[in-house]
């Protein structure tokens, strides 16, 4: 019976590389999850948050004498959308945030409106510009306008990098944490390690396949963004796929650290969202990281995914090169291997 | 004329070796022997420490006293080396579920220098026509077929098996039965686990039986069974009224009976024939006003030895 086995093309490195790419791509829910899912998302953020000419700001001028020259001054204004109200409905329609500003009936007039509110402040400045000139003042220049509307600052530009990262970290925290728990709730981990299989092969083929995976899954969605929504691409592509490899090798990283004691699935998902869900919030995907205080900026800027999106930014839409974002990539690769090199001495094998 | 009879060489030899969780004792103090060639059982009820046992001769559990060599070898490092001369069937083990027999065997083909081929592995556990299936739809029989065709792949010295048949309806039973028989006319070696005395008796060359941590007996089960000194066994209960009438004493006197026990109001009566019993008991029975209800008799199993052993049952010790 034994006999050199006809027909063994492949190692144990490929064969269970080729396993969990196996598993993954017979898996609907998995496809949809990785490949389809980020790009409906960048698609209704896309929508949602579309580039449209500005919208009027709502006002409101109190009934009075002067009501009607004033209405007439702020009606001259492109951005300005008066309308007259009795002093009372006006208070109601500011607090409703129907409109934006109310000016009052007496003579200087009063402004009332909320200084939080970057549109009240605008409609603040606009009103007070249309209703002084209309009183006589005269501007001391006329200053030139250039609109900026070209891709590359819109929102959706911002946002499909940061989608990116997210998709990489979500795929490389699950992919590889989930499929491990997984494998040791069955004992199969335990089946493996009492075979002759290398430890560092079982966990290996996890990395692999989702390298493997990224070129789809990153793939289709800058593809969706560069084709469909015109996000530019604007520095090396080549440095781009190195980034999103460093991105995903960092966060495959995490996620075998995450995946290397919990015994069951609620287990493992618990430990998933306390070390994801700050990076959803902290980390630049939806917003610029630019919002939190000085203060939370160490931890905010520590974090791996805060570094990947910072970094896919400024190639897709700043151009950058390989020097500028040295310091990014140097983190991504730090956390890497630090959380690779823990995950494999605390790792629970059964 | 004496025929020169070549030492048996031994697979497997473990001495004193003792594993404790917490308070529990899980294995206290175990030797074993197994020959190469041989067929060796390791039958106790749950909770008996053969699972641990077999683990820590897997080298996945290191003993916390005693010693253990396999295929005269140690475990040290990952063990590679001495992996590719074994098989080993976990207790149970889930494949993932999207995954082709065939590509599962292919998989675990793959970290073995040498062994079967994929077809050979399944026409020896009979799932040929379940090669391109995947493993979800398997029933639970071939699902351990296909462990067991994981274990065998790499063409073993020795096999582990570890409860293979726990959970499996009778037919499935009967097709495990089947196929580690095969091995064994091919003198293949094993070392199997569990509680079921009938496996036990038909697959065991030797049997290990295990209580609380330890080899209780030892021998082929033919010899164990012989150990009760008798080979029929004779079961009765009476009615309440007369009970108090038959005493231990009254049984023992009766011809041809070798052991008594009671356990919860039914006698048990290990005989040497039944044809000179059963007239004896009926008769002393009789005497004494007490009508026998669900009198039965059998041969005598590796189940009666455990029970003459530890005064209960396997399945519910």
């Amino acid at each position: 019976m034994p006999e050199p086995a006809p027909g063994r093309p492949r190692g144990p490195l490929s064969e269970l590389t080729l396993a969990r790419v196996r598993e993954l791509i017979r898996e609907p829910e998995a496809v949809f999850w990785v490949f389809i899912f980020p790009i409906l998302l960048a698609a209704i953020l896309g929508l949602a948050f579309r580039s449209r000419p500005p919208e009027p700001l709502p006002v409101a001028v109190v009934a009075g004498s002067r009501a009607d020259a004033r209405l007439s001054a702020l009606s001259s204004q492109a951005d300005l959308k008066p309308r007259s109200l009795g002093e009372a409905e006006a208070r109601q329609a500011l607090a409703r945030g129907q409109v934006v500003l109310v000016v009052s009936a007496g003579d200087p007039p009063t402004y009332a409106y909320d200084p939080t509110q970057p549109d009240s402040r605008a409609a603040r400045l606009a009103v007070d510009a249309a209703l002084q000139r209309a009183a006589g003042r005269s501007d001391a220049f006329t200053p030139g306008r250039t609109e900026m509307t070209e891709p590359g600052t819109r929102y959706v530009d911002f946002l499909v990098p940061g989608l990116l990262g997210m998709n990489l970290m979500g795929t490389g925290m699950w992919g590889i944490g989930f499929s491990l728990v997984v494998a040791r709730q069955g004992n199969l981990l335990k089946r493996l390690v009492a075979s002759p299989a290398r430890r560092s092969h079982i966990l290996g083929a996890q990395l692999l396949s989702r390298l493997i995976f990224l070129v789809p899954e990153a793939g289709a969605l800058l593809l969706f963004a560069a084709l469909i929504l015109g996000v530019p691409v604007r520095g090396s592509l080549l440095l781009l796929v190195g980034v999103a490899l460093l991105g995903a090798l960092a966060f495959s990283g995490l996620g075998l650290l995450t995946a290397a004691r919990p015994r069951t699935i609620e287990g493992a998902s618990g430990i998933m969202n306390l070390v994801m869900v700050p990076m959803w919030i902290f980390s630049g995907i939806f917003f610029s990281t630019d919002r939190f205080p000085a203060a939370m900026q160490p931890f905010v800027q520590a974090l791996p995914l805060t570094a990947l999106n910072n970094a896919l930014r400024a190639v897709m839409l700043e151009g950058a090169g390989l020097t500028p974002l040295l310091p990014e990539m140097a983190l991504l690769a730090a956390w890497g291997a630090i959380s690779f090199v823990v995950a494999l001495r605390v790792f629970r094998w059964q | 004329m004496t025929i020169p009879v070549p030492t048996p060489e031994s697979a497997l030899r473990c001495r004193g070796l003792v594993k404790r969780y917490g308070d529990v004792v899980a294995v206290a103090g175990l030797d074993l022997e197994v020959v190469r060639g041989e067929c060796f059982g390791m039958l106790g009820p749950n909770g008996a420490g053969k699972t641990t046992a077999v683990e820590i001769f897997e080298g996945l559990r290191p003993p916390d006293a005693g010693e253990v060599e396999v295929l005269g070898d140690r475990w040290r490092g990952d063990g590679l080396a001495l992996r590719r001369r074994l098989g080993v069937q976990l207790q149970e083990t889930k494949f993932p579920d999207k995954l082709r027999v065939r590509e599962v065997l292919s998989l675990f083909r793959s970290f073995y220098p040498r062994g079967m081929a994929i077809e050979e592995a399944l026409a020896l556990v009979a799932l040929e026509e379940k090669a391109d299936a995947q493993v979800r739809p398997l029933s639970g029989g071939q699902k351990q077929r296909l462990s067991l065709a994981c274990a065998l792949i790499g063409d073993p010295e020795l096999l582990f098996l570890d409860e293979p048949t726990t959970g499996l309806d009778p037919q499935s039973r009967r097709q495990t039965w089947e196929i580690v028989e095969g091995l064994k006319a091919r003198r293949r070696t094993v070392l199997l686990t569990t509680h079921y005395m009938e496996e036990a008796e038909r697959l065991c060359d030797r049997v290990a039986v295990l209580d609380h941590g330890k080899a209780i007996a030892l021998g082929t089960p033919r010899e164990l069974v012989a150990s009760l000194g008798a080979e029929h066994v004779v079961e009765f209960t009476v009615g309440d009224g007369a009970a108090p009438a038959v005493t231990e004493e009254v049984l023992a006197a009766l011809p041809s009976v070798e052991g008594v026990a009671c356990e919860g109001g039914r006698w048990r009566l290990t005989v040497r024939e039944v044809h000179r019993a059963v007239p004896g008991l009926l008769a002393a029975l009789a005497e004494r006003g007490a009508t026998p209800t669900e009198l039965a008799t059998h041969h005598a199993s590796l189940e009666d030895v455990f029970m003459s052993l530890t005064g209960r049952r396997l399945r519910d010790a």
